[in-house]
C-alpha cells in the first residue's frame, strides 16, 4: 500500500469556491490574503498540486481567477507546486493559463459539446503548454457505468492523440466519482464502476492518468466526518490498486486505512465494493457511533512559538509568515527601551538573515519580497508608537529617489528594491530608466529627498554613476547615494565612486540589503557609526584592490616607448610660426561671447540638453530660456560696465623632443634649452594602437627638423571672485553663481578664440580655416590644446613651465596655488600642438618604472613623484 | 498541412539536424560587447534616419541595424570568420514593448526585418565561400524589460505591468518580421520570466500556423544567481518543463553567469532535455568594473570540458565574449562528439517553481 500510495498524487481541494464554504466566503468578501492562507495550508499539509476553482454565480470568475493566480505567483511557498485550473468555463481556464509560468493542469475539457470545441480547446492547451483532465462526459451525458466510462475515455484518447497530437502522458481521465449509499439502488455500484473502469483505462490507454473528486463518494454522510474519512480511505485503497494515480482530496483529512476501526472499515468496504444488499443500511446504523469522534484537522507545527521573541520574529521574516508578526512585534516593543529599537534590532537582524540566505542561494527573490512584506506589517504596527515618542525621530521612514542612470534601460532590480523599500514605509520616487544626471539631481532637490538610489546593469552605467557622484559633490549635495545593479560592486564603489563624493556612498549588493542600509542611513542615531564603518570597509577594499593585478595588462616603459606614435618626420615639414615669442592678448566680452559653447553652461545649472535645442525643450525649455536671458543680461552688463576684464597671454617657441620630454629653446638657433616640459606615456597593452605620449607629436632632435610648440593662459578676468562676493553680500546668491558660470564660459570661449587666432595668424598653419562656432566646439581643426591637469598631460605641476615661459602672472594676474590650481577659477592654460595627427587621449594608469623615470627627469624623489602622480598610479 | 510547410520545415530542420549530429554547433558571442568597442556617440546611434528623434537613443543597440548597418554586419562577419555556425540577429530589444523606452514602438518591426536581412546577407556570403559549412541565422526574441509574473507594485502583488496577451501581440509582430527577413531559426533567449517565454512560444506557434511553415525554435533561459533559479523563481528543470511543449530544437541557458558557475545547471538540463542542449555563458562574471575578463583560452577550457563530458550540442558566448572567445571555443570543440539525445521516460512533467514528475 505504501508504495502505491507514494505514487498517488494529492491535489489540494480547499481553494475551490464550489467545494469549500470557507474559501467561498473569503473570496466573496475579497479577503484574498486569508484565501492565500488556505492555499498555503494545503501545500504545507502535503498537497502536491492545488486545484483552484472560482465558479460562483456571484463572482466575476475570470477576474477572481486572474487575481488569485497572480497573488499565488508572489507566494513562493505556494507556487512551488503546479496548479490545476478548475472551471467549467473555457474563458476562465484560458485567462488562468495566461497567468501561470509553470506547466499547469486544466480541469477540465470533455466531449460534452461535441468534437469540434473539444479539439479546438485541446489544441490551445497544447499551445499554452498544459496537461488536462478529461471528464468522461460526451454529447449524450456523463458516464455512470463502467462501460460508458471506458467508451468515452477511449474515444477522447483517440481524438487527442491522433487528431490533436496531444501527449498521452498529459491526459488525466476523470471517470466521475458519484455518491454511493444514497438509498437509491442504482447508485450502489458507482464505486465499483469507477474502480473497474479505472483498471481498464490504465490497461488499454497507454501513459494516461486517472483522477477523481474524492469527496463526492461520501456525499450522503455529510456532517459525519469520521465515516466520510473512512469511506475516502477505503475507496482510495481499492481505486489506487486499480490504477487511480491522482485525486482531489483534502490532504489534511484522510484517515489511514489501517487505523480505521475494524467494524467501521468492514461496513464501509461492503458499501464501496457493493458486497451486500443491506450494506447502506448497516453503515447508516453504525454511523452515529462514530459521529464527533473524528480527528481534528492536522495542526500546523507551532513549536516555534515556544522560542524567544527575537527568534520568532526572525522565523516569521524568513518564512514570510504574517500570522503572528503583530503579536510578536508588540511583545518585542514592550520589552524594548524605544519602539525604534525593535526595527533596528530584531527586525533588521531578521532581514539580515534573509539577506544572508539570499546571498547563499538558499532563498530566492520572490521569497525575499515576501519577507519584506512581513517586515512592513511589523513596521506599520510600530509606527504609531514611534510617532508618539515625538522626540525628533522621523515619522515616515524617509524619501528615496531611485533611477536607472542615463544610457541604461534595465530596471527590474531597481523595481524590486523599490518594492522592498516601500514595504518598509519608505517613500520611493522612481524616475524610471535612462535618467540623465541633471534630472536626477534636479528632482532630488525639488523633492527634498533623503537619499538617492542609482541603478545600472550595463558597463557604461558605472561611469555614469561616477559622473553623478562628481556632480553631486560639485553641486553641494550631502545626502547618501545608494549604488546597485548587476555590474556594480563594492570594489567599484570604493575605488571609483566613493572618493568623488563627501556624502555617504553605499553599495547595496541586493534587494534584501536595501532596507537595512536605508534604515541605518535615515537614523540620526545610527548613521554616524554606520558611515564611519563603511569608510573603513572601503579603505580595506581599496587596499585589497590595489594588490590585485590590473585589468589591462601593463607594459614596461621601454615597450610602451617602442610602441610610440609613428610619424615619418623625414616626409613632414613642421610649420614655422609667423611670429615667435610671447605676447599678451586682450579680447572684449563682446568678441568672446560669439565663441561661447553654451551646453556646459546649462549643465552647470542642472539642465540637460544641447544648446540651442534645450531652449525649446518640453520640460526644461522655459527654465533654460530664462537662464539664457539672465546670462546674456549679465554679459551685457559686464561688457558695458567693463567690470570684468578678460586677459590672456600666448607664446610660440622652437622645440624638439628628447624621449618623452619636450625641449623648448631660447631661440631658433636651438643651441640653448630654456626649459623642459615633461610628458607621460600610456602604459597599458594596446592592440593595434600606439602607446600615446604628447611628445610624439613634436619632431625629435634626431630628426633634424625644426619644430615648434605653443603655450597659452587665459582668464575671464581677475575680478571674478570680487564680483561674485559682491552679489553674495547683497544677498543675491543667484547672480553670485551666475557671474561665475558666465566667467567659466568666457574663459573657455577665450581659449577657443585664441586657439583660432594662433592657427590662422600667429602660428598661421591654417590661414584659410573657416569654421563656425559649432565646428570649433566639435574640434574640427588641425592641432590640439591639451591642458596640464587633464587626461593627456595629467600632472599638474607641468603648468609651471607655462607660467615661466609666458610670465603669466605679469601679463594676466593669473596665479598658481600651491597645489597648482589656477586662480581665478575661470581660467584655462595649455599647450598648442600643430601636427595634423595630434589628438587627445588619456594617459591613464602608469607603472612604477615610469614613475621612477619621471622622477629622475623632474629632479624629484620617487616619493614626490608618487604624490603628484597619485591619480595615475596603477592600483 | 500543405506541401510548402513540409518543404520549408524539412530544409532548415534537416540541414541543421544533420550538422548537429556530426558536430557541436557554434553560436556567436556578445553583440553589446562588440558594439561597445566602437564607442558610438548619440549622433552615431541616431544616424541620418533618426537625426531629429525627440529623445536620446544612445544605448539602443538594436537601432544600429538601421543606422549603422555596416558595423552590425562587420560584427556578424567577425563571428562567422571566428567559426560560428549560427549568428543571432541584433534584435534583443526589438519588440514594441522594449522599444517603448526610446518611444520607438513603431520601429520595432522594421528593426527586426532589417536586422534579419542584414544577418541573412552576411550568412549567405559566408555560405557561398564555404558551401560545405552552411551558416545559419537565428532570429532573436529577447525577454523584453517587463515581467508577466512579477508585480511592479508592492502594495498590489497581483498587479502586472504586462500581460500575456500584450506579449503575444508584440512577439507576433517581431516573429513575422524576422521570418520575413529570412532567419533560419527563432531563438527565444535570456528568459528570466518563464511566462514571458511562454507568450513568445505561443506567438511563434501562432505565426507558424498562419504562415503554414515553420522553422526550428531554440530556447535559452537565464539562471540569475546562486539560488539556481530564474528571476521568476523557477529551477532549471521546472523551467524546461514549462516550455518543452513547443518541442524546441534546442534548450539551454545563457547570460548572467560564467561557464564555471553555469556548469551545474547545464548539466541538469543535459540530463532531462529530449532536444539538443545549448549553452552560451558570459565570459565570466563581470569584475568590479563591469568588465568581463575571462580570457578566451580559459572560457574555451571550460567549454571543452562540457563537450567532452557530453553535456552540449550548441555552444557560444554571451556578455563579454568576443570573436576571439568564439574562435577559441570552436577550436576546442572541434572533433568532439556532440551530446547524444537521451531516452526520457514518458511521464507527465509539470512544474510550479519546482518540477513535478508523475
Amino acid at each position: 500500500m505504501s508504495e502505491q500510495f507514494s505514487t498517488f498524487i494529492n491535489i489540494g481541494e480547499r481553494t475551490n469556491v464550489t467545494g469549500s464554504a470557507v474559501f467561498k466566503r473569503l473570496i466573496l468578501n475579497g479577503d484574498f490574503e486569508a484565501a492565500l492562507d488556505v492555499a498555503r495550508q494545503q501545500v504545507d499539509n502535503g498537497a502536491q498540486i492545488i486545484d483552484i476553482n472560482m465558479d460562483e454565480a456571484m463572482l466575476d470568475s475570470e477576474a477572481a481567477m486572474v487575481q488569485f493566480l497572480n497573488l499565488i505567483a508572489s507566494e513562493p511557498d505556494i507556487s512551488r507546486v503546479p496548479i490545476m485550473i478548475d472551471s467549467s468555463k473555457w474563458s476562465v481556464i484560458e485567462a488562468g493559463l495566461k497567468c501561470i509560468q509553470g506547466k499547469a493542469i486544466v480541469n477540465s475539457i470533455s466531449l460534452k459539446e461535441g468534437e469540434e470545441p473539444f479539439i479546438h480547446q485541446a489544441k490551445l492547451l497544447k499551445a499554452y503548454g498544459a496537461a488536462t483532465v478529461v471528464m468522461a462526459f460526451d454529447e449524450v451525458g456523463q458516464a455512470d457505468t463502467e462501460d460508458r466510462k471506458v467508451e468515452i475515455c477511449t474515444r477522447s484518447y483517440e481524438i487527442l492523440t491522433k487528431v490533436v497530437g496531444f501527449p498521452p502522458e498529459d491526459i488525466i481521465f476523470d471517470p466521475n466519482i458519484f455518491a454511493v449509499a444514497t438509498g437509491i439502488e442504482e447508485h450502489n455500484n458507482y464505486a465499483v464502476d469507477f474502480i473497474e473502469a479505472t483498471r481498464r483505462i490504465r490497461q488499454t490507454l497507454p501513459h494516461v492518468h486517472v483522477s477523481g473528486g474524492l469527496s463526492n463518494i461520501s456525499f450522503s454522510f455529510r456532517g459525519n466526518n469520521p465515516v466520510r474519512e473512512a469511506m475516502h480511505s477505503v475507496f482510495l485503497y481499492y481505486a489506487i490498486r486499480a490504477g487511480m494515480d491522482m485525486g482531489i482530496v483534502n490532504a489534511g483529512q484522510l484517515e489511514v486505512y489501517d487505523e480505521i476501526p475494524l467494524e467501521l472499515r468492514d461496513a464501509v468496504e461492503d458499501v464501496i465494493l457493493n458486497r451486500k444488499d443491506d450494506a447502506t443500511d448497516r453503515l447508516l446504523e453504525l454511523a452515529p457511533k462514530y459521529q464527533g469522534g473524528g480527528k481534528v484537522a492536522a495542526a500546523e507545527d507551532l513549536s516555534w512559538r515556544e522560542w524567544d521573541v527575537k527568534q520568532r520574529l526572525e522565523h516569521s521574516l524568513v518564512k514570510g509568515l504574517t500570522d503572528y508578526i503583530i503579536e510578536d512585534t508588540e511583545e518585542a516593543r514592550l520589552a524594548a527601551e524605544r519602539p525604534l529599537h525593535v526595527i533596528e534590532g530584531p527586525l533588521m537582524d531578521g532581514m539580515n538573515v534573509v539577506g544572508d540566505l539570499f546571498g547563499e542561494g538558499k532563498m530566492f527573490l520572490p521569497q525575499v519580497v515576501k519577507s519584506a512584506r512581513v517586515m512592513k506589517k511589523a513596521v506599520a504596527h510600530l509606527q504609531p508608537f514611534i510617532e508618539a515618542e515625538k522626540d525628533g525621530v522621523k515619522s515616515s521612514n524617509g524619501k528615496i529617489l531611485m533611477a536607472t542612470v542615463k544610457g541604461d534601460v534595465h530596471d527590474i532590480g531597481k523595481n524590486i528594491v523599490g518594492v522592498v523599500l516601500q514595504c518598509n514605509n519608505f517613500e520611493v520616487i522612481d524616475m524610471g530608466v535612462m535618467v540623465p544626471c541633471a534630472k536626477i539631481l534636479e528632482e532630488a532637490k525639488a523633492q527634498n529627498v533623503d537619499m538617492i538610489g542609482l541603478s545600472g546593469l550595463i558597463t557604461p552605467s558605472l561611469d555614469e554613476m561616477v559622473y553623478v557622484a562628481k556632480e553631486m559633490q560639485r553641486l553641494g549635495f550631502t545626502i547618501p547615494v545608494l549604488i546597485g545593479g548587476a555590474t556594480t560592486s563594492k570594489a567599484h564603489t570604493a575605488v571609483k565612486i566613493e572618493q568623488h563624493y563627501d556624502g555617504p556612498v553605499v553599495y547595496v549588493p541586493n534587494a534584501s540589503r536595501a532596507v537595512g542600509v536605508c534604515q541605518k542611513l535615515i537614523s540620526d542615531e545610527f548613521r554616524p557609526a554606520y558611515v564611519a564603518q563603511l569608510a573603513k570597509e572601503y579603505d580595506v577594499v581599496r587596499d585589497q584592490h590595489s594588490r590585485k593585478k590590473p585589468r589591462t595588462r601593463p607594459v614596461s616603459l621601454a615597450q610602451a616607448r617602442e610602441n610610440h606614435v609613428t610619424i615619418d618626420w623625414s616626409a613632414y615639414q613642421p610649420p614655422k610660426p609667423q611670429q615667435l615669442g610671447v605676447q599678451s592678448v586682450s579680447a572684449s566680452i563682446e568678441l568672446l561671447r560669439q565663441y561661447i559653447d553654451w551646453t556646459p553652461f546649462f549643465m552647470t545649472w542642472s539642465l540637460a540638453g544641447k544648446y540651442p535645442r534645450i531652449l525649446n525643450d518640453e520640460v526644461v525649455g522655459e527654465e533654460a530660456k530664462k537662464l539664457f536671458a539672465d546670462a546674456n543680461a549679465m554679459l551685457d552688463e559686464l561688457a558695458s560696465q567693463q567690470t570684468l576684464t578678460p586677459a590672456g597671454v600666448v607664446g610660440l617657441f622652437p622645440a624638439n623632443t628628447q624621449g618623452d620630454d619636450i625641449l623648448i629653446y631660447t631661440d631658433d638657433s636651438r643651441q640653448k634649452v630654456r626649459l623642459t616640459a615633461h610628458h607621460l606615456r600610456q602604459q597599458t597593452e594596446k592592440k593595434g594602437k600606439p602607446n600615446y605620449c604628447l611628445s610624439d607629436y613634436i619632431a625629435p632632435q634626431s630628426s633634424d627638423k625644426a619644430d615648434y610648440i605653443g603655450a597659452f593662459a587665459v582668464t575671464a578676468g581677475v575680478e571674478e571672485d570680487a564680483l561674485s562676493d559682491a552679489f553674495k553680500h547683497a544677498g543675491d546668491d543667484y547672480n553670485a553663481i551666475m557671474v561665475k558660470a558666465v566667467s567659466d564660459r568666457l574663459a573657455e570661449a577665450f581659449a577657443e578664440y585664441l586657439h583660432e587666432k594662433v592657427r590662422t595668424e600667429l602660428w598661421g598653419f591654417a590661414p584659410d580655416e573657416q569654421l563656425d562656432n559649432d565646428a570649433l566646439i566639435a574640434e574640427k581643426y588641425q592641432g590640439i590644446r591639451p591642458a596640464p591637469g587633464y587626461a593627456a598631460c595629467p600632472e599638474h605641476t607641468e603648468k609651471q613651465p607655462i607660467w615661466d615661459l609666458l610670465e603669466v602672472e605679469k601679463h594676466t594676474g593669473m596665479q598658481l596655488t600651491e597645489s597648482y590650481a589656477m586662480w581665478p577659477g575661470a581660467s584655462v592654460s595649455g599647450w598648442y600642438f600643430s601636427h595634423p595627427e595630434s589628438r587627445y587621449f588619456a594617459v591613464a594608469k602608469i607603472q612604477p618604472d615610469q614613475v621612477e623615470d619621471y622622477a629622475a627627469r623632474k629632479g624629484w624623489s620617487v616619493d614626490e613623484a608618487e604624490k603628484w602622480l597619485m591619480p595615475n598610479l596603477s592600483d | 498541412m500543405n506541401k510548402a510547410f513540409i518543404n520549408t520545415m524539412t530544409q532548415s530542420f534537416i540541414s541543421l539536424t544533420e550538422s548537429a549530429q556530426q558536430r557541436i554547433l557554434i553560436l556567436d558571442g556578445a553583440m553589446g560587447t562588440m558594439i561597445q568597442r566602437y564607442s558610438l556617440s548619440e549622433q552615431d546611434y541616431r544616424g541620418d534616419a533618426f537625426k531629429e528623434w525627440h529623445c536620446d537613443v544612445k544605448g539602443n543597440n538594436d537601432l544600429l541595424a538601421i543606422t549603422q548597418p555596416d558595423i552590425i554586419a562587420a560584427i556578424h562577419a567577425e563571428y562567422f570568420a571566428a567559426g560560428a555556425d549560427i549568428i543571432e540577429t541584433n534584435t534583443f530589444n526589438a519588440t514594441t514593448i522594449a522599444m517603448a523606452d526610446y518611444d520607438m514602438q513603431t520601429i520595432a518591426k522594421e528593426i527586426n526585418l532589417v536586422a534579419a536581412q542584414l544577418a541573412r546577407k552576411v550568412a549567405d556570403e559566408f555560405t557561398a565561400k564555404t558551401p560545405d559549412k552552411p551558416r545559419y541565422v537565428a532570429g532573436v526574441l529577447g525577454p523584453t524589460n517587463r515581467t508577466a509574473s512579477i508585480s511592479p507594485d508592492v502594495n498590489d502583488p497581483a498587479k502586472r505591468n504586462v500581460t500575456f496577451d500584450q506579449l503575444v501581440e508584440a512577439y507576433v509582430e517581431s516573429t513575422e518580421a524576422l521570418l520575413e527577413g529570412g532567419v533560419d531559426l527563432i531563438l527565444i533567449e535570456t528568459v528570466f520570466d518563464t511566462l514571458n517565454a511562454k507568450a513568445a512560444a505561443f506567438a511563434v506557434q501562432q505565426v507558424f500556423d498562419a504562415r503554414g511553415d515553420e522553422v526550428p525554435v531554440m530556447i535559452s533561459g537565464t539562471i540569475t544567481d546562486a539560488s539556481g533559479r530564474t528571476l521568476s523563481g523557477q529551477t532549471a528543470e521546472a523551467f524546461y518543463y514549462s516550455l518543452r511543449h513547443i518541442k524546441p530544437f534546442s534548450f539551454g541557458l545563457n547570460c548572467a553567469l560564467g561557464p564555471d558557475l553555469l556548469r551545474q545547471y547545464v548539466a541538469e538540463i543535459a540530463q532531462i532535455s529530449e532536444c539538443l542542449v545549448s549553452a552560451h555563458p558570459n565570459a565570466g562574471l563581470p569584475n568590479e568594473f563591469g568588465e568581463y575578463d575571462m580570457e578566451p583560452d580559459e572560457m574555451a577550457a571550460h567549454i571543452a570540458e562540457w563537450a567532452s563530458s557530453g553535456l552540449v550540442n550548441i555552444v557560444g558566448g554571451c556578455c563579454g565574449s568576443t570573436p576571439e572567445h568564439i574562435r577559441a571555443i570552436a577550436d576546442v570543440v572541434q572533433g568532439v562528439t556532440p551530446r547524444a539525445l537521451p531516452t526520457i521516460d514518458v511521464k507527465m512533467r509539470l512544474s510550479g517553481l519546482e518540477p513535478f514528475v508523475h
